[in-house]
């Protein structure tokens, strides 16, 4: 009882992490049909701005409230990787809809850049660059665009800008004066630090379960129930659905397919980033944090079913479970006495890089005989 | 003033020219049908009316404005209905969010109109019973009809459609039919139909026949002779 119960509670915290970083991409490339390679390293900006969040809660007049960064800090992660993700989707992927290949190649060269870009510029800096976008989009957004003259209209574009290019300055300035850690360049990895109710973990029949786990599923559990609340109760989430079915008729019916895809991109860009904050709390954050993940994304999506929200979180909970019956051999505890060779082979796969060895070679296996996965979907592709 | 003014439009699939120079009007309160044989271009000059293709040269004047460089879901809002051939009903939504989208022409769209307006369950009785259910379960007679309250729903001022009755049972053909004159009557708008049901063709006001890509006769339908007729639709 206390053996299953461990396993199902480890499973469950593998999978939730495995979960929550692939949500994000069971939208861009379930929903949408793009290939983002980039997903991983949207994460790793979503880890650095938790990184960055948790130094500005050590300044005198929010210390008293660090314990709370960590809330903060997902809609903090959210907010700046659905800007780069809105970024990304306006400036390269909208150009290459239809063209899987390009794609994969365009938005591998952008996680390229992404990993450079950590390295290379001080974090102040590049909070102030998302700084700056975000107020442009912002004022983009709010500004009246019928009622003014063509002169006029672009006299505001330019000096909205302006004023976001000064703020964004101002805050990088700030930032780097009042954290000399975020005034260089590093490329070495930072550490996140837990707040103090999120270390230890409490007993419960002889199991520790370890505080951060349970935030994390927690977070996770949140995060797949706004989605699927966003997807089928609101407007936007009709939209959305209208334009993945059938792009050119949506368009005819009043749509505008080219908002939802923005909107899309960023809500899924938006979720890597949360993931970002889940991966934070787990261990050291570096420029190639993403590049651990990005792997697992595709496997839990592809396995699923692309396009299926359900197949998702059902892969990615028994990809957690599998991996943990695996990984610490459970097997040969349930069963001590199993024959020597077994045993052995058994042992062998337990560790966790060769647990998941087997589970992809499991994975690749099961995609022979269903190559669209658990749940598959009939055509639900962008086209060009 | 017309609604509808399309002048000396060209457009080409790729390198092929598919229409060559149409002119046609069609002004409010009236219906207009378009006839021809398969493959003259009748479905190309609805969907470059839309915008989803985009006409290499000519002009399309909607209620005294030149539409040509906005996109579909502008000239949507602008007050044109399209209902395609196929009818395109959105698979897995249901019926009541199908008739839903149809509102996002409205001004406002979705966030400022939220109730289907009942006079769609008078035109399309049937349409109510199958709210619940999903769009791409309904038969062809039924889509077609979800189709048509759907445009209606954006309240548009011109309404395309094509080839409503193809494939369709001949009592819902008559349900059809009924429906549309009555808007008409009902709203003043104007209807461009793409049609090859003679009886149907019967109940428009003018004609439109066209052939390799151009409009070579036009009138009024109750001087469509027998031999333009035979000439031009498929019977």
């Amino acid at each position: 009882m206390q053996l299953i119960l461990e396993s199902l509670f480890n499973g469950l915290a593998i999978g939730s992490v495995l979960l929550i970083a692939a949500l994000g991409l069971a939208i861009v490339f379930g929903l949408m049909g793009v290939i983002n390679l980039a997903h991983g390293e949207l994460m790793m900006l979503g880890a650095y701005s938790t990184y960055v969040t948790q130094l500005i809660f050590k300044l005198t007049p929010l210390k008293q409230f660090y314990n709370s960064y960590v809330i903060v800090s997902l809609v903090v992660a959210f907010v700046v990787t659905a800007v780069v993700g809105i970024v990304l989707e306006r400036s390269i992927i909208k150009r290459l809809y239809g063209r899987p290949l390009e794609t994969l190649l365009a938005t591998w060269g952008v996680s390229l850049i992404l990993q450079q870009f950590v390295r290379s510029v001080p974090l102040a800096y590049a909070s102030g660059l998302i700084c700056t976008i975000l107020i442009g989009l912002i004022f983009h957004i709010i500004l009246p665009k019928n009622s003014l003259t063509y002169s006029q209209a672009r006299i505001a574009k330019v000096s909205s800008w302006v004023f976001s290019i000064l703020l964004g300055l101002l805050s990088a300035n700030w930032l780097s004066s009042s954290i000399s850690k975020l005034g260089r360049a590093s490329a070495r990895n930072v550490d996140v630090t837990a707040p103090s109710w999120m270390r230890g973990g409490f007993d419960l029949w002889n199991i520790t379960f370890p505080v951060t786990r349970i935030v994390i599923i927690v977070i996770t559990i949140i995060a797949v129930f706004s989605v699927t609340w966003f997807l089928k109760q609101s407007v936007w989430g009709m939209r959305i659905r209208a334009v993945t079915q059938n792009r050119s008729m949506s368009e005819c019916l009043g749509i505008s397919t080219e908002t939802v895809d923005v909107l899309t991109f960023g809500i899924g860009s938006g979720l890597a980033g949360i993931a970002g904050v889940a991966v934070s709390l787990l261990g050291s954050v570096g420029p190639n944090v993403g590049g651990n993940y990005i792997v697992g994304c595709f496997m839990v999506v592809v396995l699923g079913g692309v396009g299926n929200l359900l197949g998702t979180i059902i892969a990615s909970f028994s990809i957690g479970i599998m991996t943990d019956l695996i990984g610490a051999g459970r097997l040969l505890t349930i069963w001590p006495d199993m024959p020597a060779p077994l045993a052995t082979t058994v042992d062998f796969f337990a560790t966790t890089s060769m647990a998941r060895v087997l589970i992809f070679a499991l994975i690749v296996a099961f995609l022979q005989f269903r190559p669209s996965g658990l749940f598959p979907q009939k055509g639900r592709m962008v086209e060009g | 003033m017309n609604l509808l003014e399309v002048q000396n439009l060209n457009t080409y699939y790729g390198e092929s020219h598919i229409l060559r120079g149409v002119d046609l009007t069609v002004n409010s309160g009236e219906m207009v049908c378009l006839i021809g044989r398969n493959g003259v271009g009748k479905t190309t000059l609805l969907k470059s009316i839309i915008g989803l293709l985009t006409p290499r040269d000519g002009e399309i004047i909607f209620d005294g404005r030149s539409i040509q460089r906005i996109s579909p879901h502008e000239r949507a809002r602008s007050g044109i209905a399209y209902v395609p051939q196929g009818r395109e009903i959105i698979p897995y939504l249901t019926v009541e969010e199908n008739l839903l989208l149809g509102m996002e022409a409205l001004p406002g769209g979705l966030n400022k109109n939220k109730k289907i307006g009942s006079f769609i369950y008078d035109l399309f009785p049937i349409l109510k019973q199958f709210l619940a259910r999903k769009g791409g379960d309904l038969s062809g007679g039924q889509q077609q009809q979800l189709a048509i309250a759907r445009a209606l729903l954006g309240k548009p001022k011109l309404l395309l459609l094509d080839e409503p009755t193809e494939g369709i049972q001949p009592n819902i053909v008559q349900d059809i039919e009924s429906a549309v004159r009555q808007i008409i009557v009902q709203t003043g708008i104007g209807v461009l139909l793409v049609e090859q049901h003679l009886h149907f063709v019967r109940k428009s006001d003018r004609y439109y026949a066209m052939q390799r890509g151009g409009i070579v006769s036009s009138g009024q339908t109750n001087q469509l002779s027998k031999a333009v007729v035979e000439k031009f639709l498929s019977v």
